[in-house]
């Protein structure tokens, strides 16, 4: 079967593109960096962690991105280097395992609070920037929100994420409709991956051991496998494909939508 | 680097609108296209302006699966692979739902829906064995509708075929992965475009009294759209070319909405 790690060529390609990725630390924001520069775009990366080895990126910034102020030191860095910026990806998230008579409030307010209110003060911060791409960029400038399909699906012990997730789905639809009401030619997507081997993922997996949810790291692993009718965890590399679409010429007429990128997860 | 120029596509409903731009668009990705369409060869010739002698044209009535049998066998006659197979063919059906034969019912189900089966079953061993050889597998591609998605009035039959496309992309997309056929399966979903089969809508909706000039209904749509405005085929074609390359690899059962924001709202 296909080798499905090995590097990929984008067959689409964002050629004079700007973009910013939060979240450029981990598993799926790293990959996206990646892609999204061997498809030729100048990629901005930004996480609350240090810079990780070999990230592929322009710039990389620390960033909390519950923060304001990093939101517009960011624009403002964006606005002198660049004077624009043509795609901005919310990667950035956090996910916590645990029972909703367990979940604390505060607990909960840090989920939302990563995963949707950052979208936010994305768009707080960002769409001067934004709005000054889409007045000459062909198709349009381009966000790109990270949902989940647990932005579609329940599952047990993980409230605080899948409720975050279907706001952030929810979230993206209204802006899309209201730029286009502007006419700010802004178009907003989510994508939706399935499970996806990640660092996120492995600390889900051994809380839901630490809980005696599941026996083994093993069992939890080929049962989330099962999950997916491909046969496989989805890949961060996976990812990259479906960014530089959706930020690219080629999506001019996409906004408001989902793009799955679940190997069927959703289908059944 | 993907060599995509020793792929091959077969795209039904080839000739017009959508199908007409997908297949623009996965030739000039370099790809060996097939188009597939009703019309006589004379009428293809004719339709064909622009891309004769790079496409090749078989005449296929996507409800008859002898023909789909033949079509199959010559195209893997003559490359030995089917990489892609885009099923676009369909027609509309438009009127108050009480008001609808049985017999035209029957009929947009037949092309619409039996006419995807067909296309899948007779061309699935050979994508298979293609799939087999390629990164990422081979790819189908069905075109549903944001009308396979929400409902719409007086469009009940078209509504209805275009759901059927949605859940058997899905249906086949997980049977295949499942028994590790390396086809994926996703289905495409184009809100409102310009293409001859909207025109005629139109005109006969103006034939009807219900406007007094298609520009008329076409500027109501725009407005209904919260991009304001009607799609162009290029614009299906380039989600279609990200469903057919190795870049889409791991999506399939998955819908790919290209609709303005029609679905959102």
């Amino acid at each position: 079967m296909p080798d499905h790690k090995k590097e990929k060529t984008m067959t689409i390609n964002l050629e004079n593109t700007i973009a910013l990725v939060t979240g450029a630390a981990g598993g799926i924001g790293r990959a996206v960096c990646t892609t999204m520069t061997e498809a030729g775009a100048k990629v901005i990366a930004t996480d609350i962690a240090d810079k990780p080895g070999g990230l592929v990126a322009e710039a990389y910034y620390k960033h909390d991105v519950t923060s304001q102020d990093d939101w517009q030191k960011i624009a403002d860095q964006i606005e002198t280097d660049y004077g624009q910026l043509d795609a901005l990806v919310n990667v950035a998230g956090l996910s916590i395992v645990v029972s909703i008579e367990e979940t604390s409030l505060a607990e909960w307010r840090r989920v939302n609070s990563i995963n949707v209110e950052s979208i936010l003060l994305s768009f707080h911060t960002m769409l001067p920037l934004l709005k000054k791409s889409g007045e000459t960029r062909k198709g349009g400038a381009s966000v790109v929100n990270f949902s989940s399909i647990a932005g579609q699906r329940g599952a047990a012990f993980n409230a605080a994420y899948c409720a975050s997730k279907g706001a952030v789905k929810i979230f993206t639809k209204c802006a899309a409709i209201e730029f286009a009401a502007l006419g700010y030619n802004i178009r907003v997507n989510s994508i939706h991956p399935g499970g996806v081997e990640t660092p996120m993922l492995k600390s889900i997996i051994e809380t839901y051991i630490d809980k005696g949810v599941v026996p083994s790291y093993e069992v939890a692993e080929a049962g989330i496998i099962t999950d997916h009718p491909i046969g496989r965890l989805g890949v961060p590399e996976d990812m990259g494909g479906g960014v530089v679409y959706l930020c690219s010429e080629s999506a001019a007429f996409v906004t408001g939508a989902e793009l799955n990128i679940d190997g069927g997860f959703t289908s059944v | 680097m993907t060599n995509y120029g020793e792929r091959a596509a077969l795209v039904t409903g080839g000739l017009r609108g959508i199908g007409r731009g997908i297949a623009e668009r996965l030739l000039a990705e370099g790809m060996q296209v097939y188009l597939v369409d009703i019309e006589s060869d004379e009428t293809a010739a004719d339709l064909m302006q622009g891309i004769e002698g790079q496409a090749t044209y078989l005449k296929l009535n996507v409800i008859e699966e002898t023909e789909w049998q033949s079509v199959i066998g010559a195209i893997k006659s003559a490359t030995g692979r089917l990489d892609c197979l885009v099923n676009n063919a369909g027609v509309d059906c438009v009127g108050p739902v009480e008001e609808l034969t049985y017999e035209s019912w029957r009929r947009i189900m037949s092309v619409n829906v039996d006419g995807v089966f067909l296309g899948i079953k007779t061309s699935a061993p050979l994508l298979a064995e293609t799939g087999q050889t390629t990164p990422a597998g081979s790819s189908i591609i069905n075109i549903s509708s944001v009308m396979g998605k929400v409902g719409y009035i007086d469009t009940s039959a078209y509504n209805t075929s275009k759901g059927a496309v949605t859940l058997m992309s899905k249906a086949v997309g997980v049977e295949f992965a499942t028994k590790r056929t390396p086809i994926r399966v996703n289905s495409l979903h184009p809100g409102f475009v310009q293409t001859p089969l909207l025109d005629t809508g139109m005109n006969r909706m103006v034939s009807e009294g219900l406007a007094e000039k298609p520009e008329d209904l076409k500027g109501m749509i725009a407005q209904a759209t919260p991009m304001g405005r009607i799609a162009e085929t290029s614009e299906i074609a380039s989600g279609a070319w990200f469903l057919a390359s190795d870049d889409s690899s791991y999506m399939t059962g998955s819908e790919l909405v290209i609709d303005g924001g029609w679905t959102a709202q």
